[in-house]
Formats: C-alpha cells, structure tokens, sequence
C-alpha cells in the first residue's frame, strides 16, 4: 500500500492503482471517456489529466500513471496530485471544447442522449460557448452489423469499442483506420461483426456513436422504468436491468455482477425484447375437432380436469422447459403429487444429472469468477461461446493473462481463444494429463444428452479426480448449463421420483396426460394429451391440446439458479398480456379445479413452503457448493461411453428458446450467423 | 569555426566512396575492437564525459541515456534502435550520413550496443529514403562480409544490425511510435511510463537514439572525452550537423562547431542572405516544430542549445531555415500547420481535433480572412494543445504558430486589416451554436 495526497485528503491505495482511482478512492471525481476498468489503458482522450506536485509543468493523464510512478518531495513529504487547480481545470475545458468542436452536437435527435458522457461532461466541465467557427468534420456511417447502430460523426475516438471487441470479445473485427482528423472506427469492409458480445459496445460508447439499433428512436432513457432483475437466456444468470415504458419492455441493459456476468451480457440477452411481443399466447386455447381454439380459464381447466380424473396417477406426468422457474416447477411437482404421481422430469432424454447424485455432480464448482483461478481447462462436448457467451469470455480473460493451455473435445469451433483439440468422442479424453495445481474440467451439455450420457459423465469426473481437479480448496469439476431452469429444477428434485418416469419414456408414450410447462426443444409424438403452459406460440404450444398462457421472465418473479448454483430472482418489470398469468398462480388455480388444492395461496406462501423444504434457495445471490464427495461418488459409477462424437447441445446461439424464435432481431442475427458459416465453407 | 582535422563526418559531401575500403582509409572500425574491450562502463562514462547531447531534437544527455539501461540483463534481451525517420522539415542530415558515411553509423551503434548490453542494433529508416536504405544495406553487409560485426565478428562481441523500412509517416519519428511500427503495428505513440529503457521494442529494454548521436560515437571515443569536450561552448559541445535552408544565396549541410554565430554560420557556409543581412526577416533555428526567431535577435546569437532556449526557441535538429523580408510569414506557417495537421496520428484528443482547428485558422488568417480577436483565441488554442498530449506532436504544431503570434503579430493584423479594406461578399464566419 502506498500513501498519496490528492487535494490534500490522504488515502492508502495499492502501488498499482491508477492515479484516476487514487483520486477515486479519496473520493474526487475524475472526468473520463477512454479509461474503462475492465479494458486496457488508452490515455487517449485526456479527460483525466490532472496536476502531479512535483513532475514536469503540464498535466498529467491519471488513467496512465500509476500511483507508485508518483514520486514524494525530496523532504520524504507524500506524493500529492491535484484534480482542481487552475491548471486542471484549464485541461479539461480545453480537452471538452476540442471533443465539441467536430461533435454535431445532435442531441436533439441522438439515442445517446440522457446518458450521454459527453453530455453530462460538458456540463460539468466544459464552458458555455464553443469558438470554433470552421466548418464541422462529417464521417459516414458504417454498417457493423444488425444490432449496433452508428453515427460515426458523434465519435469522440476514445477505441473503447475497439479494446472490447479484440480483448474481451475475442474478434478483431473493429479498428481504427486513417490518421489525424480523419481517424474513423470501422470495420473496414463494412461486414457484421462476429462476436456474441458485440451489443456491449452500445453500453460502452460514451456518446451516441455506437447505439442499439433496435431500440433506435423507440424511447428516452428517462421515460423509462427501471427494474433490476437477472437474465434467463442461457444458465449464466446475468444482471440485468429491464427498461420497461407502460407494459412493455423497451429495452435490456447489463448490469455488474462481478461474480457472474462482471457487466458484459450476451447479444441474445441484450436484445431479445422484441420477441417478448410477438407471438405472445394470451389466453387459453382448446383443441377442438383438432384445431386450438380460443376459450376461457374455465373451459380449459374443464378439459384438463376431464382428462386427469379418467387417466390412471402414473399416467400423468409432467416435465419443464429451459425458461420455467423453481416456483412454478415446485407447485407442478406438488400438484402431481398429491395427483398420486412421481412422474416429473426436466433433463432431455439420457441425461444423467441427478438431485439424488448432490448439488456436486451437477454444478460449474469451480464457479465463474474460479476460472480466473485455474491453470489449465479442458472443454468436454460444449462450445461455452455459444452456450454461455459471457461466461466464455471469462475463459478469454484467463487466457489472455498467460499460462492457461486449453483443450477441447467434441466438436471443433472457434472459442474466441486457442485450444488444443483433442478429438471428437469420449475416447479422447485418455492420456489427458496437464501441469498445474488448479485444473478445470467442463463438462457441456452436449456430452450428457445421449443415451450413454451416464457413462460419460462418470468418465468425465474419473478424469477430473484423475488430474487433481478435485482437492482440497479447489473442485475443478464443472457441469455448464446452457438451460436456465435445469439447475433449479435438479435442487428441488424435479425429477422422476419413486417409480417415476422419465422425460424419454414420458414421451414415448409411457403418460396419457402430460403437462409441459414450457417445453419447446422437445419433440411430443402423437397420442398422450398434452397441456402446454408457456408464453409463446412455439413447437410445444403446436403439439398442445390445452394452452395456458403464462408468463415470461419480465413479467414475473422467479427463482433461477444458474450453472454455478448461485440462486437468482427475476423481478416483475411487466405484466403478462392479456388473459396470460402468473405460472405458479395457474398451477394453484388448476389443482382446485382438479380438487388437489395446493397449500399455499400467495407467492410468499409457496415460498415459504419451497424454503422450508429446500432452505438454501432462500439465499438470494449465493451459491450453496457442492460436494467433492459427489464427484468422488460419480467417478465410481463407470460405464463404457460409446464412441460416437460428442454434438454440442446448442447449434444456433441466437435461436435457442421460444422468446428468442419469436423475436426478429435475434432472426436477422441468426440468418448473418449461418450464412457467415456458410461462407467460410466455400 | 571548426578546423578541418576535428571534422568526423569526412564524407559528408559523398566525394568519397561511402564504402568498407574507403571508410577504412578514413579512420571508421580503426580500433573498434580495443574500445569493446575497455568495456561498457568506461563506454558510458567516456560518452558522460564527452558532454555529448542528443541530435535528435531535445538534446538529452546521450551519455546518461545509455546508462538508464538496465545494468544487469534479466533475462530479455536488450535492444539498441536507431531513429533513421528524419521526418522534420528542413532537416536533411541522417540521409547524408546514411548514404555517404554509413559505417560510421553502424560502428557507433556496436559501440552503443556493447555500452548497453545489447547484441541487437535496428535502425528504422524514412519511407522516402529509398537510395538510403539502400546504401546502408550495402554497407552493413559489407561489414557483416568482412566479419565486422555478425554473430562471430572480429571484434569477439555478437552484434547484429538490422536495417528497417518505414513507410512515410511523420508521426513513426517519435521513439515510441516507432517502436510500435517496427512491431508491425500502427505507428501511435506509447504512453510513458513505462518508458522504453524498461518497456521498449517487443516489451524489452531499448534506447532509442538518433543516427548521428550513434555516429559520432566512434569517434569521440577514439579522439576522446576531452577532445570533444573541448569544442564549442560549456554545456554546449562538440560539432553538429547544421542543415540550412530558406533564403540563403547557397544553401548547405555543413559540420560546425556548436555555439557559432548564426552570422558566422552563413556567411562562412552559405554565402550570406539573400540580398544581404538587411534583408533577413526571421529564422526557424531548429525544424519546422520550434518557434521562430526575429532576425535582430538571432543575428549574433551563438547557436546552441542553451542560447536558443533562452531566445524561446529550440535548435531541434539545427536545420535552420532562412526567412528573408519577401517571406509571407504567415503564409509559411499556415502551411507548417496543415503539415502537423496531416501527420497528427488521430490518437489523442487536443492533437487530432485541434490541429485540424488551428490549420484551418492559419489558412484563413494566410488570406487575412479574420478578425483580430481570433489572433489571442489560436494562441489560447496553441496552449491548450501544448503539454496536454501524449506526445510531442502536439507541442510541435503549437510552437510554430505561438512563435509567429509572439513576433509577428502584426504581419497577421496587416493581413486582415487589408483584407478588410477591400470589399468581399462572403462574410467573416460566426460560430454556429
């Protein structure tokens, strides 16, 4: 620690610590547009500079000057900064008129505006009048794809977007070309970027020169609510805020969460809104004479309750889909229950995860901030860019800091990063033999969602003892979901119970009635009846003969708990169209139609139930660990894992749930995707 | 004035052949390998002695920035590079020792080498410098034939010496854009610190140094500290390349003792002023990025690093440029600051929107389309440039303008008030809010 003045308030920082943070620290505010404090220093825009006592007779850039670079008088008196004298101020006001003079100055018309850095900078720091009189510089604005939206007149240089695209993103797709007054940001041959990071450069572009195409012109940032809620597009759990203007959801921003998501959010999380309105089911649906058609809450409930009460208890089941949350999957177990049934289930068909197997079995132990931890990975039958973007740049920053070998098995992608491949099937995980105290072992979904998925799951953790990834203080021993609502579903046991069935033999003909709550990625084949409850009109609802219309992460408060089993609540932002409603309130209303009232008449009664029975989904934003011991059991189970290649379980990232099949924009993204591949094939 | 036997650069005018035979025959490599063997520190203590400041521009003492060089290697590999990217308008006087006495270059640069550890000397030469980087190639491989240098050279002290091409860009003459150009990337200036006698080329300890601060190496340690101590004035010393250009009857380079008179410099070399000392208006001292100097000032005035400071200039790289009384003074440096305005590197704010701001002042003000209050505002303007950068370009396009306001404000005023005096239809621009 080292001691330092600024503006004569002492502080104690890391020798390490920017001057700007310094500053920060002791508690002065340092304007700012190119430093970022999870991107690499720029210096460039100069905002920061403030006065070193002591050095040469100009300011100083606090971003780029660390606090050990600072020298104390020749007297042993501290080392001392201003950020308020005359000379400070002059920079700034300076620094502020020459970002203006070639700025437009669009306000009116600009997305950025009231949230806008400059804006707020300028009337902070900057002076009243501009003295330029020259004409302004115009650039031409540059297609970088279908999500970001530039108006490269406005931009002020500063390569935020440039630094995140190649050091967080992984793609050098984004650049500065051309020198002096005619420097412009572009990606050259005007193509659309590649990354599944990209929508964060919308949040990082301090003025209006990167913003969502999407949202473009669609509201202002202050007629806008704002609610605080988490993410459900892939088993990451990211922070997110949900602006939402009357009923519905403008927009989707990040937020920090050092822990899972830091405040990067993928590009399906960030502009998935629009698929939050169409195809909306908002009311119940009855096949009649084999066409849906539209009835009431009542008639449904008939239909359903004529079905259940002449189908014999064990053939009734019931499984959930990748978007439901642990509420509404504990009411549907308790309902089938008390219906005389254990047959639930939400895993696809072979897959081996299991409640009664430990929270260590089926958990990323080593947790998402861990991977900045281990020294080597070895990726088994996932491809974590497509399945948990954000998470896969966490592996990207623990690459880049050096000393972190990666190997992959299962389909060969581009990560972001280089790994080793090692081959397609299980078999290739022989020999695998890293350096290091801390290995990481990742398990995909793609890898379990076969019929030998216990053999390979047993292998995988075999291997993980094998390399000392399960110690003491350390369990590299990492499942990766790619479904939000299968972690929570295996904590609360939403699977086949005593003598139950399960999701392949529901299926296959083993049910009469099935519940589906919102299951779209799986096929039902003719024959039992089927009651879908879910938001959208998907492949689950075409299959139903009873549709009730429930409602979607923005519109209700659930539990989730993500790959790492960090417990989550989304928060209501909006409410569910129409005649749709609360899925646990469904649940509840159906099993006094159906005379198995179900305890609890509130949201806060079934949660008091759920916690009683499983307390620890009553710690919000913490993860209860799992077992080494669980590993340890899963190792000796065995098994010959056959030696077909491992198909990863997610194909298209921008298509893989019904709200994101609803929504245009992810449409338009995922067409750019696969034709991009399409490309590279030629 | 410096008598002919104190001369180094004894094929400055290419009368010789710049080749290993004849360069022998002029004294280089004679006796390299006995100063190898004195070792690095009498190296760096000699250069000390010698009082030798850098050519490059700032005049920083060689001797000292040869010793910020780690002293013990830890493991990365040191790496001497040679600033061959004469950028600077009006300078002329890298080239003539790149294509006349080269193996003086490469000589001083195995004697830097060895002063700071390293094996490897790059020198990074101006896109424009075809013939040059030619020549100097012929040469190294000259010496690489006759074992001079290369990895098991006669001198017993592997060195290498590696001759890159640049492409033209003013801004790659700074020494960390030029790092980052013989990186393969794009010539922008670092931010110091790190400065680059730690973090240098490939994250590695480097100096960089100007080619003729490498090619007098050789032979101030050969004659001696003392000797070239012993010219010029204190704190002042040695001989110095003098490029002068501009209105002189014969314009030339010429190796002078430092601290000569400007008169004594033209006259004895350059053949007076263009219609005599009456006619001389101001002289740039240093390349285009230092202030101008009024002619009543500079006449007798010694030329010096000191005594150009003190004047509120600089003499930079000692090309001097000659203004005589028919020069449009305002003109010539409205066209100074569309040349800083076309290599600023777009990398950090004041320089890339401001000297786009004061080039386009300078133009109109060259027409004498302005009003007298913009003359305070674009040296307000200057000030807010200057310092504020993350390299010198920024300063360097201040200087220029500041220089000319500061002494001849009234030519701009003259420009204005006689524009003014005759009808125009396009009005003085107000700005837009």
């Amino acid at each position: 620690m080292t001691k330092i003045l600024v503006d004569d308030v002492e502080v104690d920082v890391p020798p390490h610590y920017t001057l700007l943070q310094a500053a920060e620290a002791a508690g002065m505010e340092v304007p700012r547009f190119c430093f970022h404090e999870r991107l690499s220093i720029a210096g460039n825009c100069r905002m920061c500079l403030v006065e070193v006592k002591g050095g040469p007779p100009k300011p100083q850039a606090s971003c780029a000057m660390n606090v050990r670079d600072v020298r104390g008088g020749p007297d042993g008196s501290l080392p001392q900064i201003f950020t308020k004298t005359p000379m400070v101020k002059k920079a700034r006001e300076g620094v502020m008129e020459f970002m203006l003079i070639n700025h437009p100055l669009d306000c009116p018309i600009c997305d950025q505006g009231g949230e806008c850095d400059l804006q707020d900078q300028a009337m902070a720091y900057g002076k009243d009048a501009s003295r330029y009189a020259e004409p302004k510089r115009a650039v031409e604005d540059k297609y970088i794809g279908p999500l970001v939206k530039t108006v490269m007149t406005r931009c002020i240089h500063c390569t935020r977007c440039v630094r995140f695209t190649t050091e967080v993103a992984g793609i050098t797709e984004l650049g500065l070309i051309g020198r002096g007054e005619d420097a412009e940001i572009t990606t050259y041959l005007e193509k659309a970027m590649t990354s599944e990071m990209q929508g964060n450069v919308v949040d990082l572009c301090p003025v209006g020169a990167l913003t969502s195409k999407p949202f473009a012109f669609n509201a202002r940032p202050w007629e806008l609510a704002k609610t605080e809620s988490i993410d459900v597009m892939d088993a990451v759990g990211s922070a997110i805020r949900v602006d939402t203007r009357g009923r519905e959801v403008m927009r989707i921003v990040a937020r920090t969460n050092d822990a899972v998501n830091e405040e990067w959010i993928s590009d399906k999380t960030r502009f998935i809104w629009d698929g939050l309105r169409s195809q909306r089911l908002d009311r119940p649906y009855v096949r009649v004479n084999g066409k849906l058609q539209p009835a009431t809450w009542a008639e449904a409930f008939a239909a359903i309750a004529a079905k259940v009460k002449a189908a014999q208890p064990g053939k009734i089941g019931a499984i959930a889909g990748q978007l439901a949350g642990v509420e509404e999957m504990y009411a549907l177990k308790a309902l089938l229950a008390s219906l005389g049934s254990a047959n639930t289930d939400a895993r696809y068909p072979g897959n081996p995860l299991n409640s009664k197997a430990g929270r260590g079995s089926y958990l990323f132990n080593a947790t998402i901030a861990g991977i900045e931890e281990a020294d080597s990975l070895i990726i088994i039958g996932a491809n974590p860019r497509k399945e948990a973007a954000v998470l896969n740049s966490r592996i990207r920053k623990r690459y880049l800091k050096g000393k972190f070998p990666i190997a992959l098995v299962g389909e060969n992608a581009n990560l972001s990063y280089p790994a080793t491949y090692l081959g397609a099937g299980p078999e290739s995980l022989a020999g695998y033999k890293p350096a290091g105290e801390k290995p990481m072992v990742i398990v995909g979904q793609g890898a379990l969602n076969r019929a030998d998925g216990a053999a390979v799951l047993a292998a995988a953790a075999k291997l993980a003892l094998e390399i000392g990834a399960v110690k003491d203080g350390w369990n590299g021993f990492c499942v990766l979901h790619n479904e939000a609502s299968l972690v929570g579903a295996l904590d609360i046991g939403f699977t086949p119970g005593e003598g139950g069935l399960d999701t392949g033999a529901m299926i296959g003909g083993g049910v009469e009635v099935l519940f589906n709550l919102g299951a779209d990625d799986i096929e039902i084949p003719a024959g039992s009846f089927v009651v879908y409850q879910g938001t959208h009109g998907d492949n689950g609802a075409h299959r139903a003969d009873v549709i009730l219309p429930g409602a979607a992460y923005t519109e209700k408060s659930a539990t989730y708990v993500n790959t790492e089993g960090r417990v989550q609540q989304t928060v209501r932002a909006a409410f569910p169209p129409g005649e749709a409603k609360d899925d646990w309130a469904i649940i509840r209303a159906l099993s006094d139609v159906l005379g198995k009232t179900l305890p609890f008449n509130s949201l806060g009664q079934l949660r008091a139930a759920l916690y009683a029975e499983f307390p620890h989904l009553a710690a919000l934003g913490t993860i209860k660990a799992g077992e080494a011991a669980d590993v340890e059991a899963l190792a000796k189970l065995g098994g010959v894992p056959d030696k077909a290649a491992f198909k990863n379980a997610v194909e298209a990232f921008h298509l893989t749930n019904p709200i994101a099949r609803a929504s245009k924009v992810m449409g338009e993204c995922a067409a750019i995707a696969s034709g991009a591949q399409a490309q590279a094939a030629e | 004035m410096l008598n002919d036997q104190d001369r180094i650069f004894t094929n400055l005018y290419g009368r010789q052949d710049p080749g290993l035979k004849a360069a022998l025959m002029r004294g280089n490599w004679d006796g390299t390998k006995k100063l190898i063997e004195m070792g690095r520190d009498w190296i760096i203590d000699e250069m000390k002695a010698s009082g030798l400041r850098g050519r490059g521009g700032a005049g920083f003492p060689t001797g000292m920035k040869w010793s910020f060089m780690p002293k013990v290697n830890d493991g990365r590999p040191h790496y001497l590079v040679i600033n061959g990217d004469e950028s600077e308008p009006g300078t002329c006087k890298d080239r003539e020792i790149l294509r006349h006495d080269p193996h003086l270059l490469i000589e001083g640069a195995m004697l830097a080498c060895v002063a700071m550890g390293a094996h490897a000397a790059y020198i990074y030469i101006r896109g424009e410098f075809i013939a040059e980087r030619i020549a100097l190639q012929k040469a190294v491989d000259e010496a690489y034939e006759a074992k001079l240098i290369g990895k098991d050279n006669k001198h017993g002290y592997p060195f290498d010496f590696y001759v890159h091409h640049g492409a033209g860009a003013y801004i790659c003459g700074e020494e960390t854009a030029l790092l980052e150009s013989l990186e393969g990337k794009k010539g922008q200036p670092r931010l110091k610190p790190p400065f680059p006698a730690n973090m240098g080329l490939y994250g590695c300890p480097t100096t960089v140094n100007n080619v003729e601060s490498i090619a007098v190496a050789g032979t101030i340690l050969r004659r001696g500290a003392g000797w070239f101590n012993g010219i010029g004035r204190p704190n002042n010393v040695g001989t110095k390349l003098f490029c002068v250009s501009g209105h002189v009857n014969t314009p030339c380079n010429v190796e002078e003792a430092m601290g000569l008179t400007f008169r004594e410099l033209i006259d004895k070399h350059c053949g007076g002023i263009r219609g005599g000392w009456d006619n001389l208006k101001a002289v740039i001292p240093g390349g285009s990025s230092v202030p101008m100097v009024p002619a009543e000032q500079i006449i007798d005035a010694p030329m010096d690093f000191d005594t150009l400071r003190a004047l509120r200039s600089g003499l930079g790289t000692a090309a001097v440029i000659v203004l005589d009384k028919q020069t449009d003074l305002v003109s010539a440096i409205a066209r100074l600051a569309h040349f800083y305005k076309h290599e600023s590197c777009g990398q950090c704010t004041p320089c890339r929107e401001g000297t786009g701001w004061m080039a386009r002042v300078m133009a109109r003000m060259a027409e004498g389309r302005a009003q007298k209050k913009e003359i305070d505002m674009l040296l307000d303007v200057s000030t807010r440039i200057e310092g504020h950068t993350i390299c010198a370009l920024g300063d360097a396009a201040a200087w220029p303008i500041q220089g000319l306001i500061r002494h001849f404000r009234h030519e701009i005023e003259a420009k204005i008030d006689q524009y003014a005096a005759n009808p125009h239809s396009d009005p003085v621009p107000v700005a837009a809010e």
